[in-house]
């Protein structure tokens, strides 16, 4: 079984800039709920981007799900992003012209893979699934743009875990709700995340939810370019 | 599939610019399809006038000034045909039947034609319809005159009404002939050519106007007239035509006919077949065709930048979403043809809607056009050259989209997964 992560000697920048990430080694455990902090402008969001594929890494080994996404171009790491990895934004997560089933139907109708992987039941059914699982079943009707945030963000959860993907990641999804909503929201996540077994790879600055992962990482201490 | 469909959705979620993208567009479609459209209709209107005439037969010249002066009311002849030269050809085996035109003077503004009744028995218009008459009958005495619809309508001429020709063309002529007592005997119905803005003598008719001093030259004659009114037209002797056309007995001789007419040397006269004579003319006034032509495209493409500019500039409140694309893995490519779907359906919704429009236009406007301009502009379905048109147009859009695209390709590229909004 090899890791849902592992980076080795990841060195990634912003064009001719200053090192951004320089991360000597990090490896993560299939199945895990890993909480990776830090403060604003360590890196974090930077460090997604290159994990989902989206940002190319200028050195080292980027080993995501076993395969290395420095040794793919850019297309195959955005079809490999299709079919193996949920994303959730801070906020603002949904295409505003989409209704909330076509916005959690999205990455399945974008990728035949990740259609496939969509049990039995249909891309529609899992997605009402999902939804209900989710508590935002009565939603669906809604226009995105009338959503509170909350809701808006289940719908975001909704989208990533689709076609039981085997990496979600979040980049501070609970940012923006109050605490007791973000709980409910984790645990919501938490519980679809192991019904598909996902792993999940949580950001957040807000060390109050720590308690709740398997497995804590600090990005600075990891990454050897903030500390300079 | 998808991409098509996350396009449509878009348009429709920003309606209001889409709907002025995709009107602005309509309309210049609309201007080029209805410019085009009214081009070939002016071209068919002007072939429609003459039908089923072979040759037409004048003095030696410009064909285009002959088929100018003698079909279509415009520019002056520049001499006359003998009577006799006329008669001869007129018999020739060949020909089936002629209709000879006296030209050259006028009545507040309109021609006045000398002809004979082979003119009610031979003209042809638009596909072979035949001259009738609205009310009375043909001229058939000298003093009788037929008016076009257009002539009794504007100046307000009944039957029984007099009129006075003038002598040379143009509002007011060299002679006044005041004492000529031309009478209007019939009022022909409306052929929507210039037949309408004509004024029909005999032949006889129109050489009693040319005479000095209102009486008949010949002086040898018995009697002595005091009033051109006693003077029966069978005493009047017609010496010349303006111009006269042809209908063969067979169309194969048409050629052979006309080779022959330009060759005789007893009088200099030249033959036109008509369509050859309008083909000329079109080349004539073919760069001023294609100067409109051009003008119309240039407002397609200032249709085109606009939904270029409206596209672009809606690109940096779309970042966002570009971002959720590019996370649910579309790649750059994707978002490229995201775009260009985009700007390919907002200038196909415009070549449909200005197809709507134009016909729409035309339909409403063709009785109002043919009502104020006598201009009847045929309405046919969109031939090729503008399918051609809005397959351009559609192309060129595809095309433009690929500016915003690939600035889109750009921001995707450069921002990934972090937008800040």
């Amino acid at each position: 079984m090899t890791f849902a992560i592992d980076l080795e000697n990841l060195r990634f920048r912003y064009g001719g800039g200053p090192w951004v990430l320089d991360i000597p080694e990090l490896t993560l455990d299939r199945g895990e709920r890993a909480f990776l902090f830090g403060p604003s402008g360590s890196g974090k969001t930077t460090l997604l981007g290159v994990l989902a594929g989206v940002l190319e890494a200028d050195k080292g080994r980027v080993g995501v799900l076993g395969r290395d996404l420095a040794t793919l171009s850019a297309a195959a790491r955005d079809a490999f992003r299709a079919e193996h990895i949920g994303y959730v934004f801070q906020m603002f997560n949904l295409i505003p012209y989409l209704s909330v089933i076509d916005n959690i139907t999205l990455p399945a109708r974008m990728n035949p893979e990740r259609r496939a992987r969509v049990d039995g039941a249909g891309v529609k059914q899992t997605a009402l699934r999902l939804a209900a699982s989710l508590e935002i079943d009565d939603l669906l009707r809604k226009p995105v743009t009338e959503l509170s945030v909350g809701q808006q963000q289940r719908v975001a959860a909704c989208r990533a875990l689709i076609g039981s993907p085997e990496l979600v990641i979040a980049d501070e999804p609970t940012s923006s709700l109050d605490f007791d909503r973000r709980e409910a929201f984790l645990r919501l996540l938490f519980l679809q995340c192991e019904r598909a077994g996902s792993t999940l790879v949580f950001v957040s600055h807000d060390r109050t939810l720590e308690g709740m992962f398997t497995r804590s990482i600090s990005l600075p201490e990891i990454n050897e370019a903030a500390l300079r | 599939m998808i991409v098509l469909d996350l396009a449509l959705k878009s348009l429709r979620n920003r309606a209001f610019s889409t709907s002025l993208t995709v009107g602005s567009i309509a309309l210049s479609v609309a201007l080029l399809i209805g410019v085009e459209n009214v081009r070939t209709g002016m071209r068919e209107s002007f072939s429609n006038t003459i039908s089923q005439t072979d040759l037409i037969v004048g003095v030696k010249g410009g064909t285009i000034q002959l088929l100018l002066y003698s079909v279509f009311g415009m520019g002056a002849p520049t001499e006359n045909i003998s009577w006799e030269a006329h008669r001869e050809w007129a018999e020739h085996p060949a020909v089936a039947w002629t209709i000879p035109y006296s030209l050259g003077d006028s009545h507040r503004g309109f021609r006045v034609v000398g002809t004979n009744e082979d003119f009610f028995r031979h003209y042809r218009y638009r596909g072979g319809q035949e001259i009738a008459l609205a009310e009375g009958r043909a001229n058939e005495d000298l003093f009788d005159v037929t008016l076009g619809a257009d002539v009794a309508a504007e100046l307000n001429y009944g039957l029984g009404d007099e009129v006075a020709v003038t002598h040379g063309l143009g509002e007011v002529g060299f002679v006044n002939h005041d004492h000529m007592p031309f009478t209007v005997s019939g009022v022909l119905a409306r052929t929507f050519t210039p037949v309408d803005r004509a004024i029909y003598v005999t032949l006889e008719g129109m050489e009693a106007i040319h005479w000095e001093d209102g009486a008949p030259p010949a002086s040898d004659d018995e009697h002595d007239h005091e009033h051109p009114v006693d003077i029966a037209i069978e005493d009047v002797e017609v010496t010349q035509v303006t111009s006269f056309f042809v209908g063969t007995t067979n169309r194969r001789d048409v050629l052979q006919l006309q080779r022959q007419i330009n060759d005789h040397e007893d009088e200099p006269m030249m033959a036109v077949i008509p369509g050859v004579a309008l083909n000329e003319m079109w080349q004539g006034i073919g760069y001023a065709e294609t100067g409109l032509r051009l003008v119309t495209i240039f407002v397609v493409l200032v249709g085109l930048l606009g939904m270029l500019v409206s596209l672009y500039t809606s690109l940096n409140e779309r970042r966002r979403e570009m971002a959720i694309l590019r996370a649910v893995g579309a790649g750059p490519n994707r978002i490229v043809a995201l775009l260009v779907m985009e700007s390919a359906c907002l200038a196909a919704a415009g070549a449909i809607a200005g197809l709507v429009l134009v016909y729409g236009l035309l339909a409403a406007g063709q009785p109002i056009v043919e009502a104020q301009t006598g201009l009847f502009i045929p309405i046919r379905p969109p031939g090729l050259v503008e399918w051609l048109f809005l397959g351009a147009v559609v192309a060129a859009g595809f095309l433009m989209g690929f500016v915003p695209a690939l600035k889109a390709y750009r921001t995707a590229l450069h921002d990934g997964l972090a937008v800040r909004v």
